[in-house]
């Protein structure tokens, strides 16, 4: 019968290809593009002084090791501080800034920067969308709610508490500032234990 | 003719020679030619006489008052073609007539008025016919599929509806797809099959693993979705569905035209499109959970009773988007979602599907050919390839919302053959072979570790299953089946992974490049599986039938169970994978007890699971990065029972009032640590009233309440330190939802035209009381209610 013999054939042929498809190239390695293994908080004194920096590293990204977390020194009675947060993805080499991510996105992100109850600090947002290039129009902003990739922390009395620092993707802007108020999703979050003395 | 006269082996049996004018009498009996099942409600018509007469339940008919001579008789039925035969009638005239029936395959023979399962073996079996499915036009798969008792799904939202039998889903469900079993990705909790429910003819559910035709590994059970048989006749015709659906704002259209010849040619194409934007709960729109999708097919080839060929191509694409309120950071945004209440980001309703939403492409194209030999069997042999694609877009940041965050393609080519000696009264025999090539693709371009691995995987499976008539009433079957898988991935573990799992305990041999951070690993696994099936079947004249099943299947792990390693942003949880675990062996015993009463009857379907090293997704633990804390849901054996009953009964009031119930319960328990089955889906009972009037152009109304349980057996949930609320918090995603009441209600009238042609129309409201609820098994429920009233219209046109 023809029909028989032309499936046949057909079968055979669709064999031989499934022999042949199998290749032993190696995958390609991804190093995941939107990581952030690392975040930089720098508070300089105004005025002069030993800068503080805070470091929350997560080399692994979403692997099992927690993050490492520095803190060079302690914080100053009575001083305000400026701050800059600085975010970096080191799973590549060189490492990569994502702050260029952020300052283009700068409408979809912000930094929520919560003291808790024991800390005698308060802080202050120092920039807003405005400071920043938009990456879809390649002109600045034109609306003005705070980022917080600059901030500044103000001291009082001597104290022992944790600042939380927090990124949002996506949040409702403008917001009243808390966390439950923002929404989006948290891209970023990290307490530091400061002492003020 | 040549087939006519080898179908109709038509035996003669003047009895008396006495013939007196016009007082002989036809009689005779009609039955499937295969196993010789009796035919009920089979048509037998004297040409160019109106005098119709139908089968009884045993397949026998009698026409009485007939003048001695030669007629010509059509004999037809609902599934079978139509023959034509030449009988000399003679005094009383006994005859033999042979149908080849349509559910060949599955040999389920119609019984016209039964209310419950129908199977001819000693599984548990019941289907869905084509009116039902039409039903469900709008729908999915898994939506017609819950009609059944037993069944369950395990949703994404609306959109994604993925099938459980007996409370097991995924990949312990095979679903045949016209012969082809589907390689979709199924491993994935908010994967959904990749079907257009459009295309199925009938779709009937064999709850357990006794159909060892198939696989071995059905530890869930059998979805089989087959094609109407086409008629060998001259003839063109069609049908069109349009849908206006209120929820979603949009609709759906199908089209189906079929061509076929005498000569056993035939032609048939198939095509749906189905659109619909945000759907919305009772009081909010469920922002981002509008859908596309697109689904052809075109078949062609010759059947002949003695040998055929077929060759068939299908197309499939959806584009779902995924509620943007589920889609979040750590545990600290999914306790928010939680304790919200209600989503929070709800936008005006719109079509537009936006991040994150999935896009799947799948390519079917099937080769088969069959021929009988007479007094043996028939040997079937095929070649099916498909292609399975798959993107999943998440909310990203920088200009990726174009790159998706997951794309996987799958390519797989199995050849299957098979023969089934069915020559024998009383036994048929039938065994093949398969084998089985897959190969997976995980592209680079994403940015995002692969959550699957690339793997090439080979299967070869091999099978006998027998059937022997002891007596008229008892039925006995058996079966054995063999399956080889080996899966060979090349793997990138993250070096700190690696070492977490304990891997360079047992595994350092697998790495074959060490990239500092992370780890090229090549796992090749080998797995051999054995199934085994035996039971029987009890069948009263009364109208009772008993069954009994025994089933032993294996299954080995799939890629996901293996492999998976990542963070699934939409449910925030860490999914882990394990090298380690081993095949899956389920015992399961069912029955199943039958009963048919004049005006009413029941069926009781108790059945037991235990499955030794049950492979579950659970989670165990909390993990910490720089993103906040989340919870590790880790792949472990254990071992578990599952202890269920499904029930239905129906009553005919009067020939116009009629009442279906159904009952269903499974008990899922880890029986290692005595504990509750993840996801095992609640008691739920249906009842439904429905009212025929065929005078008032077929008119039918029902009223159908669908009840279900809180699900009060579930893990307990876990506890985890909160970053941004500097303690320990409960995470509640075990807590089951509240038990819910839904009402539905759904009209139905006929209008028929000259030439064939007919429209349908119906009116089918679900959520009638836009009651807000949530169920245990829709993974969206930590964030959004689900769906609230829902109209349907409906017109249908055959022609």
């Amino acid at each position: 019968m023809k029909t028989t013999k032309f499936l046949s054939l057909a079968l055979l042929t669709g064999t031989l290809l499934v022999g042949c498809s199998s290749d032993d190239n190696d995958p390609e390695v991804i190093n995941p593009e939107e990581t952030i293994t690392t975040m930089n908080v720098t508070l300089t004194p105004q005025g002069g002084g030993t800068a503080i920096t805070l470091q929350s590293q997560d080399l692994d990204g979403d692997g099992p090791n927690p993050p490492m977390i520095s803190i060079s020194g302690s914080l100053a009675e009575n001083t305000v501080y400026d701050g800059t947060v600085e975010l970096l993805n080191e799973t590549e080499t060189p490492a990569e800034s994502i702050n260029e991510e952020i300052e283009g996105e700068a409408a979809e992100h912000q930094f929520f920067f919560i003291p808790n109850n024991t800390l005698n600090a308060t802080i202050a947002y120092d920039d807003d969308e405005s400071d920043y290039v938009s990456a879809e129009t390649g002109v600045n902003f034109t609306s003005t709610n705070p980022v917080g990739i600059s901030f500044t922390v103000t001291t009082t009395d001597a104290s022992t508490g944790t600042l939380a620092i927090t990124l949002r993707h996506e949040p409702k802007k403008p917001n009243d500032g808390t966390l439950a108020d923002a929404g989006g999703e948290t891209d970023i979050t990290q307490a530091f234990t400061l002492v003020i003395e | 003719m040549k087939i006519y006269i080898f179908i109709t082996l038509l035996l003669l049996i003047p009895l008396y020679g006495v013939s007196q004018d016009c007082n002989d009498i036809l009689t005779g009996q009609v039955k499937d030619y295969h196993n010789k099942t009796p035919l009920e409600n089979a048509s037998i018509q004297i040409l160019g006489n109106q005098k119709i007469v139908k089968t009884d339940n045993k397949g026998k008919f009698q026409i009485p008052s007939l003048c001695p001579g030669l007629y010509e008789l059509e004999i037809s039925h609902p599934e079978c073609t139509t023959t034509f035969i030449k009988v000399e009638v003679d005094g009383i005239t006994w005859i033999d007539i042979k149908l080849e029936h349509h559910l060949e395959e599955l040999e389920e023979v119609k019984v016209v008025g039964d209310a419950v399962a129908k199977k001819t073996n000693s599984s548990l079996e019941e289907s869905l016919k084509l009116k039902t499915l039409e039903q469900y036009s709008s729908g999915s798969l898994g939506d017609a599929l819950k009609e059944l008792s037993g069944v369950s799904s395990l949703n994404t939202g609306a959109n994604i509806v993925k099938p459980a039998i007996h409370g097991l889903n995924g990949s312990r469900v095979l679903i045949l797809n016209d012969g082809v079993r589907m390689q979709d990705m199924e491993w994935g909790d908010e994967h959904a099959p990749n079907i257009d429910i459009n295309a199925a003819g009938t779709i009937s559910v064999i709850k357990g693993a006794s159909a060892l035709l198939y696989g071995g590994d059905a530890i869930g059970g059998v979805i089989v979705m087959e094609q109407a048989r086409i008629p060998a006749k001259d003839t063109l015709y069609g049908k069109s569905i349009v849908n206006g659906v209120s929820n979603g704002r949009g609709g759906n259209i199908t089209t189906e035209l079929i061509k076929a010849f005498e000569s056993g040619w035939y032609l048939r194409g198939q095509g749906s499109y189905k659109r619909l934007g945000d759907h919305e709960a009772p009081d909010y729109v469920l922002s981002n959970t509008g859908v596309q999708e697109i689904g052809a097919s075109l078949q062609f080839g010759k059947q002949l009773f003695t040998w055929g060929w077929d060759a068939k191509y299908s197309y499939y694409n959806s584009e779902i988007a995924v509620l943007r309120a589920s889609h979040i950071g750590n545990i600290d945004d999914l306790i928010r979602g939680i304790n919200n209440g209600q989503p929070e980001i709800i936008r005006p309703f719109t079509y537009d599907i936006q991040n994150p939403r999935q896009e799947v492409t799948h390519h079917l194209g099937k080769l088969k050919f069959y021929k009988r030999f007479e007094g043996l069997g028939k040997w079937n042999v095929q070649y099916d390839y498909q292609n399975n694609r798959r993107f999943e877009f998440d909310v990203r940041r920088g200009e990726r919302d174009n790159q998706a965050s997951i794309d996987l393609e799958l390519t797989t080519h199995t050849f299957s053959t098979d023969f089934k000696w069915d020559a024998k009264e009383l036994y048929e025999l039938q065994f093949g072979i398969l084998g089985r090539f897959q190969e997976n693709f995980a592209n680079p371009t994403t940015g995002v570790r692969r959550l699957i691995p690339d793997y090439e995987k080979y299967d070869f499976g091999a099978f006998v299953t027998g059937e022997y008539r002891l007596t008229d009433e008892i039925l006995v079957d058996a079966g054995f089946r063999y399956d080889f898988n080996r899966i060979d991935a090349k793997k990138f573990y993250q070096t700190s992974r690696w070492e977490e799992r304990g891997y360079d305990q047992e595994f350092q041999d697998l790495i074959i490049n060490d990239l500092g951070t992370q780890l090229l690993t090549n796992p090749i696994f080998d797995y051999h599986n054995f199934s085994t099936t035996f039971g029987a079947q009890y069948a009263e004249n009364s109208g009772s039938v008993i069954r009994i099943n025994y089933a032993i299947s294996q299954r080995a792990p799939n890629p996901s169970e293996l492999f998976s390693d990542g963070l699934h942003h939409s449910a925030a949880r860490i999914e882990l994978g394990d090298l380690r675990i081993k095949s899956e062996t389920s015992h399961k015993i069912s029955a199943s007890y039958q009963q048919d009463f004049n005006n009413w009857g029941f069926t009781l379907e108790p059945y037991a699971n235990f499955i030794q090293d049950f492979i579950l997704l659970e989670p165990t633990s909390v993990e910490f990065t720089i993103r906040g804390a989340f919870p590790v849901w880790e792949y472990r054996q254990t071992n578990a029972r599952l202890l269920g009953v499904d029930t239905a009964a129906y009553i005919d009031w009067t020939g116009n009032w009629r009442t279906d119930h159904q009952f269903s319960l499974v008990k899922g328990t880890d029986t290692e640590n005595n504990s509750a089955l993840i996801n095992i889906p609640a008691a739920n009972f249906r009842n439904k009233l429905t009212f025929v009037k065929p005078e008032w152009n077929n008119f039918e109304f029902s009223l159908e309440s669908q009840y279900v349980f809180e699900q009060n057996e579930h893990p307990d949930n876990i506890t985890a330190f909160s970053p941004e609320q500097q303690q320990e918090v409960v995470l509640e995603i075990n807590t089951p939802p509240e038990a819910y009441h839904l009402l539905g209600v759904s009209s139905k009238m006929e209008f028929p035209f000259k030439n064939n042609l007919k429209l349908t129309t119906s009116l089918t409201v679900s959520n009638l009381l836009d009651t807000n609820y949530r169920d245990y098994l829709n993974r969206q429920r930590f964030f959004a209610d689900d769906l609230g009233r829902n109209i349907i219209l409906q017109l249908k046109l055959n022609y």
